[in-house]
């Protein structure tokens, strides 16, 4: 097959008449607002359907790992939720309250994250796959009253190591036999917090360079990004079944895989299994997907897994394929062509945004290794930070940080308690976005890499420092330099450069322990894949860690290079 | 060896990828990644440690079969008599 730089589309050929681009003024004539006035995400994403002829309607199909699906209607979300909400208020949950939600993908983590939108909670969903460390330290930095989880990843991740917790004042375990009486006991209804579109909706947490993780603070406003993304982004339409992989404890599967098609009162797919290439194909073609969103780790994962276990599947309800996470390269949108029939779109967004800025859509012409073009509303420039402020980049094809326009309505208010790093964010009024990119003469963007040292992998930015601070703790470990080692399939492993404290030798056994006790403070999904041990560690002579050289070192880059390299570390 | 016999030559193979395991973390019919925390890619490089440790070939059809460390050593058995 001849791979052009463009895939050009025949949009009258389409499956179906792809929407029309529509800006955030139609998002909002789309949604309803609470009855008397106010904004709340989980009465758009839920209840106006369950009022309505939607209230028998399959609203999330939930494949757990073994057995059998579990549809879930639009009427008994909103009667779990509900449930959920008034066992929170109980417990003296009030607008503004943090919730954290520790579970893996199953249905009680939609009906907490859901409960708490209704009570005006500050829902923050963790990653399930984070250690102790990670979660206590977001539990404490964003004052969780309430932890809500399971059995066993309580005893697995919060009894077992006790992290101090002082604000949490509640654990609810959503599987024992005393919480399940009391839910059943509930109430299904529940009066929805007045929340107005400013009002705190969820906590993010996102990684930084330095320092602990940041929590980004979003709004219920929101909802009208979430509305419009669904619309033009992911191209949905009634009737549509749609599957975002994504782990709620990540951003995209918050927006993506719980708000945004619950906006648009289609079915959600949510699999509770870890990903299986043999599993996914089955889950696409069984469940009839129509619209995927999904991430170029797996993408690259299935085309591991050969073209003959792709071949055995169809797949004619498919319509639409997105990606998102990290670039994604031309050989994954062809891979899309030849194994599903069609693109790959792949589109760019961060924690910060909220929603979907910049994408390859469905009417497109969609440029394999693109991220697209800025969605209706959305302005995006290629910009130099300067003494004076910021330089819009006016040629194409030319080399800059990726800004955007300050002001989109999933805009994050702020990072807690960092008032001064999230004003640091904002020049001239544009927002910059950390990521360095390419604007094209057509307007479409292209990734180039990150401006500082966080790790992307798997789609999932990892701080080093919290890495290194975990390894530090070690009695062994005297330093600690941790980098992004890139990688085929996931993007980047987390790699970690180590020096011994004196009396200790480097070795097989220790480097065995040095990981094991990372993996128990950090969970597998942050913990370092490989560990080096070094004599020393470059250091600058503020005494920060070179992170950059220790890349360029792991890269075999030569020498030369390693000036421009430790430039704007 | 037998599935039985190769049970803790396969655990020492997981510990090479979660160190933190002790002896008896693991019971042998239950699901792995229940008791372990192993990512996709701890997973995938753990299959492939058992098909490099064992000669023996492990298809992308086989991943969703081989849940518990009983089953797993069952199939190098299977595939590999002399596996030891």
């Amino acid at each position: 097959m001849t791979r052009p730089p463009v895939i050009r589309k025949d949009v009258a050929a389409l499956k179906l008449a792809p929407n029309e681009p529509a800006g955030w003024d139609e998002a909002r004539r789309s949604l309803d607002g609470l009855p008397g006035g106010g904004l709340n995400i989980a009465w758009e994403a839920v209840e106006r359907h369950a009022r309505g002829p939607k209230a028998g309607q399959v609203a999330i199909r939930w494949l757990p790992a073994t057995g059998a699906a579990r549809p879930i209607t639009y009427r008994e979300l909103s009667e779990a939720s509900s449930r959920f909400a008034n066992l929170l208020r109980a417990r003296g949950v009030r607008k503004g309250d943090a919730v954290f939600v520790l579970c893996a993908r199953i249905p009680e983590l939609y009906f907490a994250v859901l409960g708490g939108l209704k009570v005006g909670a500050a829902v923050s969903p963790l990653f399930s796959a984070f250690g102790p460390e990670p979660i206590a330290t977001r539990v404490n930095l964003g004052r969780g009253k309430v932890l809500v989880t399971t059995e066993a990843l309580f005893q697995k991740k919060v009894a077992k190591i006790a992290v101090p917790m002082p604000t949490l004042e509640h654990v609810l375990r959503v599987d024992s036999p005393e919480f399940r009486r009391e839910f059943e006991a509930a109430s299904p209804a529940c009066e929805v917090e007045r929340t107005e579109p400013g009002d705190t909706s969820f906590l993010h947490f996102t990684s930084g360079t330095t320092g602990s993780p940041k929590g980004a603070v979003h709004v219920h406003g929101a909802v009208v990004m979430h509305s419009a993304t669904g619309r033009v982004a992911l191209d949905l339409h009634p009737g549509d079944v749609f599957w975002c992989t994504a782990d709620p404890g990540w951003v995209t599967g918050t927006s993506y895989g719980i708000v945004t098609p619950l906006v648009h009162g289609v079915t959600s797919i949510v699999d509770e299994a870890d990903f299986d290439a043999a599993r996914w194909y089955r889950i696409l073609e069984e469940e009839r997907v129509s619209v995927w969103y999904t991430a170029p780790t797996a993408i690259r994962m299935l085309m591991k897994a050969g073209a003959e276990l792709a071949k055995q599947h169809a797949f004619p309800s498919l319509r639409f394929v997105a990606s998102v996470g990290e670039p994604l390269n031309p050989e994954a949108v062809w891979w899309g062509m030849d194994a599903l029939g069609m693109p790959i779109h792949d589109n760019w967004w961060q924690t910060e945004t909220g929603g979907i800025m910049i994408a390859n859509t469905a009417a497109m012409d969609v440029k394999p290794g693109s991220m697209g073009r800025p969605l209706p509303g959305v302005e995006a420039a290629i910009v130099h930070r300067r003494e004076t402020g910021i330089e819009l980049e006016t040629r194409n094809d030319t080399e800059g940080e990726l800004a955007l326009r300050a002001g989109w309505p999933s805009m994050f208010r702020g990072y807690l308690d960092q008032e001064e790093r999230y004003r640091k964010c904002f020049v001239d009024g544009w927002y910059l976005t950390g990521d360095l990119a390419k604007r094209d003469a057509d307007g479409y963007f292209w990734f180039v890499g990150r401006a500082d040292d966080v790790i992307k992998s798997a789609g999932h930015l990892i701080g080093p420092f919290e890495v290194e601070s975990v390894l530090m703790e070690h009695p062994a470990v005297a330093e600690a330099g941790v980098i992004g080692k890139p990688d085929p399939v996931v993007g980047e492993v987390v790699k970690a450069f180590v020096s011994l404290k004196a009396g200790f030798t480097a070795g097989e056994a220790l480097r065995m322990e040095i990981m094991g006790h990372a993996r128990k403070r950090l969970g597998a999904a942050v913990a370092p894949k490989e560990i080096a041990f070094s004599t020393t560690l470059p250091r600058t002579r503020s005494g920060k860690i070179m992170r950059r050289l220790l890349k360029a070192r792991e890269l075999g880059l030569p020498e030369g290079d390693l000036s421009t390299l430790e430039e704007g570390a | 060896m037998n599935a039985i016999e190769l049970r803790p030559l396969v655990f020492a193979e997981l510990r090479k990828i979660a160190p933190e395991l002790e002896e008896g973390d693991v019971e042998p019919g239950k699901p792995l990644r229940d008791q372990v925390d192993l990512d996709s890619m701890d997973w995938l490089n753990f299959l492939i440690a058992v098909h490099q440790r064992f000669a023996v070939e492990i298809a992308e059809e086989d991943y969703a079969t081989l849940d518990t460390l009983e089953r797993i050593c069952e199939l190098v058995a299977a595939r590999n008599p002399d596996a030891s």
